[in-house]
């Protein structure tokens, strides 16, 4: 069958066009969406490391956080974390560490042993949102909560890279070689993604508290609705003195500390 | 004309049988990377990008220096240049393949890599940096083609190759700053969070390709009856030279800013690479390396003398393409991660088996090069 040049050109432009409407109209979409309502949601949390340090050695919010999210426990024969494969959502890091541009040589004796912990700051501007070339981590427009979409993630790690607060961690090897209990509840991550804190929306859709808030028994940590000025982190942040981690960076962050 | 690479002597199937042999190494080396997992690379929760996409940030540069001789022969006439555009638009194609293949065996699930076009994602840098590859990809190899069939006729290239050939040269700029943007505006990293890494890119990468484009002339004159021509290959020299010194200015301009601020943010970095950190001193040797390297380039190839002695030439094009591919391939991109966002050292060494895949990768290059300028030699030798 010889079919003329012009109708060659005809079909397979049409079809072309056809191909590429639907992720053409995502793009332009995606290009004309405005930046968060400020009607919505604003989920954020308070942490008060003054109750926190009270409590010497205790894992609770990690232990909480990780069984129910089936993150796993990489450690070393010698019973070390694996510092290279571990995956963690939340934990604790040094004063200095967590704060490391408010460290200083002459730092007191009680902020010097305070461990902060620290996990996603669901950013107001998340780099990680911005860089993500698959949009598999987004902001939710309701309540702010930067979320993880396991199956489209294609493992690059530049929301690694783009994180100032080292929030995420890669899937390096199959997370179920060091998963001892499974909650069947939720779902296990496959080798090859990254994943974080998600303020366990899982949890938010039931009207649960996330995990690590339940589970902290010097009630240190506090989660709300801080557009709400009623809500009980608004009256938190209102009496106390409370910082952010690198605050300079245009980030937002939405984990305020009381020290 | 592709069968052309097909035919060859007995030194020309051994080569490429050896590079098959190192691709085949690389591969099974890929195998056991994808079974396992990332993991049997040397990175890790802090140094979450190393040698891969240290080679892929080389690479762009390389590709993109194809413009250096396109820029001069189309739009400024330098007829010299007639015999090596094809030549640096044949080594720009395999460039940006192995852009693509050192992206493809660091990701953590490749086989979902159709999601960067089915989810288009205008904010990111990494997006657009698959849309300017793709494009330039595209671009070089329609001009390669093209061109090189005409000349196979005896004719001159059609008109309408023109406008193509004309938009490959502000293309070329742009993917190679596309990829300096991956880096250049994460605050997280204050390392690569300059201005000037988008220049600093450019600079080394029109001193880094031209450099090795006169190895390959000078290598084909050897191997092969195919000469550039040596008016071709000292401008390509002169080129290089002043990319070169604008390169080791742009550093000279970091490192001012960097010891003149005494911003402790930034100078740990560059005390990671050059004298270590918290009793890491990994890069160090590199990085003096590197930088002595640089400094003997300038030496050797900023009188004229030196350039027009083809052994001097040479020597110095390997000091300038070695420093510039240890300061962009291996320290650049791992001493962003250096100290971590919580200042703490972690350290990086690229696995034996990383290195594996990666020589696989670049004996991939190294084939496609060899098949292609097979084919531009037995072109050009048919021809009375």
């Amino acid at each position: 069958m010889s079919i003329k040049r012009r109708d060659f050109i005809k079909i397979t432009s049409l079809s072309t066009l056809g191909l590429v409407a639907i992720p053409a109209s995502e793009l332009l979409a995606e290009i004309a969406k405005s930046d968060t309502s400020k009607s919505g949601k604003k989920l954020a949390m308070a942490i008060d490391l003054r109750k926190c340090s009270k409590e010497e050695g205790c894992t609770d919010c990690m232990d909480a956080c990780h069984k129910v999210h089936n993150v796993p426990n990489f450690v070393n024969p010698d019973g070390k974390p694996n510092r290279k494969d571990e995956i963690k959502w939340i934990w604790k890091e040094h004063f200095e560490h967590a704060f490391h541009d408010n460290k200083h040589e002459f730092l007191s004796e009680k902020i010097k042993h305070i461990e902060a912990v620290v996990l996603c700051n669901h950013c107001e501007n998340p780099p990680c949102v911005s860089v993500c070339p698959t949009q598999a981590t987004w902001k939710r427009d309701q309540d702010g909560v930067v979320m993880m979409d396991w199956h489209r993630c294609i493992g690059c790690r530049y929301c690694i890279a783009a994180c100032p607060y080292g929030s995420r961690s890669f899937n390096w090897r199959d997370p179920k070689e060091a998963l001892n209990e499974l909650n069947s509840d939720f779902p296990t991550r496959m080798k090859g993604v990254v994943e974080k804190c998600t303020f366990c929306n899982e949890r938010l859709a039931r009207g649960l508290q996330p995990a690590c808030v339940d589970a902290c028994k010097a009630e240190a940590i506090v989660f709300g609705d801080i557009h709400d000025s009623k809500s009980d982190i608004r009256k938190l942040l209102s009496h106390n003195f409370t910082i952010l981690r690198k605050p300079g960076l245009g980030t937002n962050p939405a984990v305020y500390y009381i020290v | 004309m592709i069968e052309k690479a097909l035919y060859g002597d007995k030194k020309y199937w051994g080569w490429l049988f050896f590079l098959g042999a190192l691709i085949f190494i690389g591969f099974l080396a890929y195998m056991r990377q994808y079974t396992h997992g990332l993991t049997v690379t040397g990175l890790g929760r802090d140094v979450s990008w190393g040698f891969y996409i240290a080679q892929l940030t080389f690479l762009v540069g390389v590709a993109a220096s194809a413009v250096m001789v396109v820029l001069p022969y189309y739009l400024h006439d330098y007829k010299q240049f007639g015999k090596i555009t094809i030549l640096g638009e044949f080594l720009a194609i395999p460039s940006v393949i192995l852009c693509v293949t050192f992206v493809f065996v660091d990701l953590g699930q490749p086989f979902r890599g159709l999601n960067l076009f089915l989810h288009p994602s205008p904010r990111s840098p990494m997006f657009w940096d698959t849309v300017a590859l793709g494009g330039y990809l595209c671009l070089n190899l329609l001009i390669g083609f093209v061109t090189l069939g005409a000349e196979r006729k005896l004719t001159p290239p059609p008109k309408w190759i023109k406008p193509f050939i004309i938009i490959s040269i502000p293309w070329a700029v742009s993917i190679h700053t596309v990829t300096a943007f991956l880096y250049s505006g994460l605050v997280a990293r204050p390392f690569w969070m300059t201005a000037v890494l988008a220049p600093r890119f450019l600079a080394s990468a029109f001193s880094a390709g031209p450099a090795l484009l006169i190895l390959l002339c000078l290598l084909l004159r050897k191997v092969t009856t195919f000469d550039a021509g040596k008016e071709a290959i000292q401008k390509l020299a002169v080129i290089a030279i002043y990319a070169m010194c604008l390169n080791v200015f742009l550093i000279l301009m970091e490192v001012f800013t960097t010891f003149y601020s005494g911003m402790t943010e930034h100078i740990s970095h560059f005390k990671y690479l050059y004298v270590g950190l918290n009793g890491n001193t990994f890069f160090v040797p590199w990085m003096w390396t590197s930088s002595i390297l640089a400094i003997i380039t300038l030496i050797l190839l900023i009188p004229p003398a030196g350039r027009k002695n083809e052994k001097v030439l040479a020597f110095g094009c390997i000091t300038l393409f070695l420093s510039i591919w240890i300061d962009k391939g291996m320290g650049m991109v791992v001493a962003g991660f250096v100290p971590n966002p919580f200042g703490v050292v972690a350290g990086y060494v690229p696995t034996l088996n990383e290195l594996a895949i990666s020589l696989g990768v670049y004996a991939i290059g190294a084939l496609i090069v060899t098949l292609l300028y097979k084919i531009v030699l037995s072109v050009r030798t048919s021809i009375p």
